[in-house]
């Protein structure tokens, strides 16, 4: 007999069914009271350093329809590449900079929107910066799994071409799936689940 | 955060996800799937800062009454109807450790399975006392709890006649984003949990028992109420002893 590594199973994951929005943005659904505000609504302050931009995009299902049920999260570095967690040991991030948004899909055109600021560059294992990138997180009824995900910078090009995540990306074409449309500060980031445009999702 | 252990802030990479023991994406006994799932490969690589890390949420953003669902909602000196619970556990990662400061979300339906919800059509009424959400962090070692209702079972449209057997859905921030998670509880002895479509999205039998919290006799309240007990463990992360240290350390 050999020693027992002991490990356990992490907790399997489950969908977040339709009414996500009552325990992650009650006051989004109507359920006043409870919180004073929707953790997550709101990322940057008056203080907060660095270029303020926009991001809306869509959920968009096999069938080309705007999830209305959905939940995204995003997380990123702050405007000189630093992240707002204890777990960074380069240096302190702008305390002013949540650095973790959350935002549900509306429900008219299921369009989500963060108002943050432009993420500076951040090393990968190797040292080498990656691209500038924002962490996407989505969940809705219909995942079984939340999926991961990252926006890029269109403006970016030579920083993209170069970004070591992206490189990983065996079938070239779908590289476009991961860079934002639009120009700053107003930048469109559709994630698609499924078809000719599927975004590519991380298992990271 | 009391650091007893002496320990330099964990900075390693999470251990890769087991995909044979959660569901995988497509799942056509639960419908609403087919058209979410996305159908090609994932694109796997170990973790960088960038999911190494993330949000902390401190004490002060919890209110007096957010792990308590029996009253947050309600009108002052009422509580909501239904069998009343404590729902309590430890937050671990794979490795065992405690994972302290974890902030737990979770939502429900009422006690007659409704949910307060304008897309909710269910014809069991509403409480006008009850909500349906809650939120809490685990403490130093890693312990949560919080008092609610038990939700009652509801049918949902996706065979003609599926129900949900009663669940708690939990919401789990870890220390890095890569450990985020959202799962469901069940309960001990609901014979429900294996008709359920969602429930059997998750292939192994282990995995399910994983997500039903037995009855916890020894911390149930006489006269008030009873207690279930469910840990949750989210990834474990490797040791950086002998990988490089480009972060600056």
């Amino acid at each position: 007999m050999v020693q027992q590594l002991g490990y356990l199973k992490e907790t399997p994951s489950q969908t977040a069914g339709p009414y996500v929005h009552i325990g992650l943005t009650p006051n989004f659904c109507g359920i006043g009271g409870v919180y004073e505000t929707d953790l997550g609504a709101r990322m940057v302050n008056e203080q907060t350093l660095g270029e303020r931009i926009t991001i809306t995009g869509r959920v968009i299902d096999g069938a080309g329809t705007p999830l209305k049920d959905a939940l995204v999260e995003i997380w990123q570095a702050d405007a000189v590449g630093l992240y707002n967690s204890p777990t960074e040991l380069r240096g302190s991030a702008d305390p002013n900079f949540t650095g973790w948004g959350r935002c549900p899909t509306a429900a008219d055109d299921g369009v989500f929107t963060f108002e943050t600021v432009k993420p500076g560059r951040v090393p990968f294992k190797d040292g080498r910066p990656m691209a500038p990138h924002i962490t996407f997180w989505i969940v809705a009824r219909g995942i079984n799994v939340g999926l991961h995900t990252r926006m890029y910078f269109p403006e970016e090009a030579e920083a993209n071409a170069a970004d070591p995540l992206l490189a990983r990306i065996e079938h070239r074409h779908r590289v476009a799936t991961l860079v934002a449309t639009g120009a700053a500060p107003n930048y469109v980031f559709d994630i698609h689940l499924q078809g000719e445009k599927e975004t590519v999702f991380l298992d990271i | 955060m009391p650091d007893r252990t002496n320990r330099k802030p964990e900075t390693g990479a999470f251990f890769p996800r087991d995909r044979q023991w959660h569901a995988p994406a497509l799942t056509p006994g639960y419908k609403t799937s087919v058209l979410r799932s996305p159908q090609k490969a994932l694109l796997s690589l170990d973790g960088t800062i960038s999911e190494i890390t993330g949000p902390v949420f401190g004490h002060s953003v919890i209110g007096e009454l957010d792990n308590d669902l029996i009253h947050n909602f309600a009108r002052p000196g009422e509580s909501a109807i239904g069998e009343r619970i404590i729902v309590h556990g430890r937050v671990l990662d794979e490795r065992g450790c405690a994972v302290p400061g974890a902030l737990l979300e979770f939502w429900q339906a009422n006690a007659g399975g409704r949910y307060r919800h304008k897309k909710e059509s269910y014809l069991a009424p509403l409480d006008p006392n009850f909500g349906g959400c809650g939120r809490t962090i685990t403490d130093d070692e890693g312990f949560y709890s919080f008092r609610t209702i038990k939700p009652g079972p509801y049918p949902w449209p996706n065979g003609v006649n599926d129900w949900r057997p009663a669940h708690i859905h939990f919401s789990v921030f870890g220390h890095g984003f890569a450990q985020r998670l959202i799962t469901q509880m069940y309960f001990e002895g609901d014979p429900m949990i294996w008709k359920c479509p969602i429930v059997n999205t998750i292939p192994d039998r282990q995995a399910i028992e994983q997500l039903i919290a037995p009855l916890d006799w020894a911390n149930t309240i006489p006269f008030d109420a009873r207690a279930y007990k469910f840990d949750i463990v989210l990834r474990g992360r490797r040791s950086t002893l002998f990988e490089n240290r480009l972060e600056g350390n």
